[in-house]
């Protein structure tokens, strides 16, 4: 058992996102939506040591496996990020996530004038550039702290 | 033109653009040609911000293909007041008229506003956005004036908060132009504007001087700085009235520059200007009714 594995227990059936860019975990669990109060059994690391990323956080939930389309999201704040799914115990799926061509509903647009900012109807969309990413409504381009934009509860 | 709605001249292309405007110059020529082309078509004009030429000038257009419009009125006396959404509000409007013409603060508003009506939207204006059809009658005047070949455009001004920029900087990306940005550095395209020139393999200089261009410019293209625009006051004054071209200036330009303007002037452009062969702003103003004939017959 290793040193991570000691400081973030084993799930028998559900989803480990591993290698999430140090720091970001809890914006992990804010995209996915994941805040405890549907009883789900959720472990956070963060910081720990990792020979690839040097530090890096990681999620485990217990009783949910993730989609693809829900965790490509993740991509935007942690591109190295890897997702195992866990059936009693052993990892039947791995895969890492891949940038989704389009957000919605997880950006709130920076900027005040922005139609998607007022009392409207409609989600937040943001398309994926190489480099940030660009409101669909009002174009502006978000290219660093993509985080701080971050809308889900 | 085979486009639902208009929302952004990023939708343009040079066809698209060649054929408004060779449209719009048959029925400069010939309105009488058209006087029933939408005969019985009711378009709502929508403008939840002040407008003169935008709206006069697309409610003549529909006059005189025949049909007729239908205005919401001013804000302050619509629901909008009452804090109906903009959703709502076309959704309702749509069952009146057959096609929307909305000019609103926001950016993004009229793509929203789209995505709620199966009527065609022509975006007349979103906040700091886009202003596609003012973008195709600021052509149909270029390519009169100027031809769209080997062509140097100067657009000074409020180039971050001037719509009518935008749209028109993504446009001349269909012909063969270099353009030329002069502003205060804090007045510069923003940055998806220039992600855009960029993607599209656009000619762009940028200035802080006029001076430093103006013999070069076949065309300049002044913008007001839009003070309704800035968050700040202190900073609107900070450019205000930094940059203003007068008739002694342009004695230093090509005898064959032509000088245009979206209007309203505020102090941009000297009176003395309006005297000189380059002042083609009014005949630009006047030019927004046929082109603007040409995109309803082929929307509606």
């Amino acid at each position: 058992m290793t040193d991570t594995e000691l400081r973030v227990s084993k799930i028998r059936n559900g989803t480990v996102i591993d290698h999430i860019t140090a720091g970001q975990a809890i914006n992990v669990l804010a995209i996915l939506g994941i805040d405890g109060s549907s009883g789900e059994e959720v472990s956070v690391g963060m910081n720990v040591p990792s020979d690839r990323l040097g530090r890096k956080d990681i999620v485990k939930v217990e009783g949910r496996e993730l989609s693809q389309n829900e965790v490509d999201v993740l991509s935007l704040i942690a591109p190295a990020a890897t997702i195992n799914i866990v059936r009693d115990f052993d990892v039947i799926e791995k895969h890492r996530v891949s940038r989704p061509d389009v957000v919605s509903g997880v950006l709130s647009c920076p900027n005040a004038n922005c139609i998607t900012t007022g009392d409207e109807p409609v989600e937040s969309q943001f398309e994926v550039l190489d480099d940030g990413v660009r409101c669909t409504y009002c174009e502006t381009i978000i290219r660093d702290s993509i985080a701080a934009h971050i809308s889900v509860a | 033109m085979r486009h639902e709605h208009l929302i952004s001249a990023k939708q343009l292309s040079r066809e698209d653009i060649e054929t408004v405007l060779d449209r719009a110059a048959e029925i400069a020529a010939d309105p009488e040609a058209v006087a029933e082309a939408c005969d019985g078509s009711l378009l709502a004009l929508c403008f939840f911000e002040p407008s003169t030429r935008t709206k006069m000038s697309f409610e003549t257009a529909i006059t005189r293909l025949g049909g007729d419009a239908t205005d919401m009125g001013g804000v302050e006396s619509s629901s909008v007041k009452k804090g109906e959404s903009l959703a709502d509000t076309v959704r309702v409007i749509e069952g009146y008229a057959d096609a929307i013409v909305l000019r609103h603060p926001s950016e993004g508003a009229a793509k929203l506003a789209s995505q709620f009506v199966d009527v065609p939207v022509i975006n007349a204006g979103d906040g700091a956005g886009q202003h596609p059809t003012q973008t195709l009658l600021d052509l149909y005047t270029i390519r009169e004036n100027a031809g769209f070949d080997d062509l140097s455009v100067g657009i000074m001004g409020d180039l971050k908060y001037g719509r009518t920029v935008h749209s028109l900087a993504h446009a001349l990306t269909n012909v063969d132009a270099n353009q030329h940005f002069i502003s205060p550095e804090s007045l510069r395209l923003p940055r998806s504007v220039r992600y855009d020139l960029h993607e599209a393999g656009a000619n762009v200089h940028e200035y802080t001087e006029i001076d430093d261009v103006l013999g070069a410019l076949d065309v300049l293209y002044v913008t007001r700085i839009q003070r309704e625009r800035f968050p700040d006051e202190n900073e609107y004054r900070q450019v205000a009235g930094e940059y203003r071209i007068d008739a002694e200036l342009l004695e230093s330009a090509d005898d064959e520059l032509t000088v245009m303007h979206p209007l309203p002037r505020v102090d941009e452009i000297a009176a003395d200007v309006d005297e000189t062969n380059h002042a083609t702003y009014f005949e630009q103003a006047h030019n927004g009714v046929p082109v603007r004939m040409a995109l309803l017959e082929a929307m509606l």
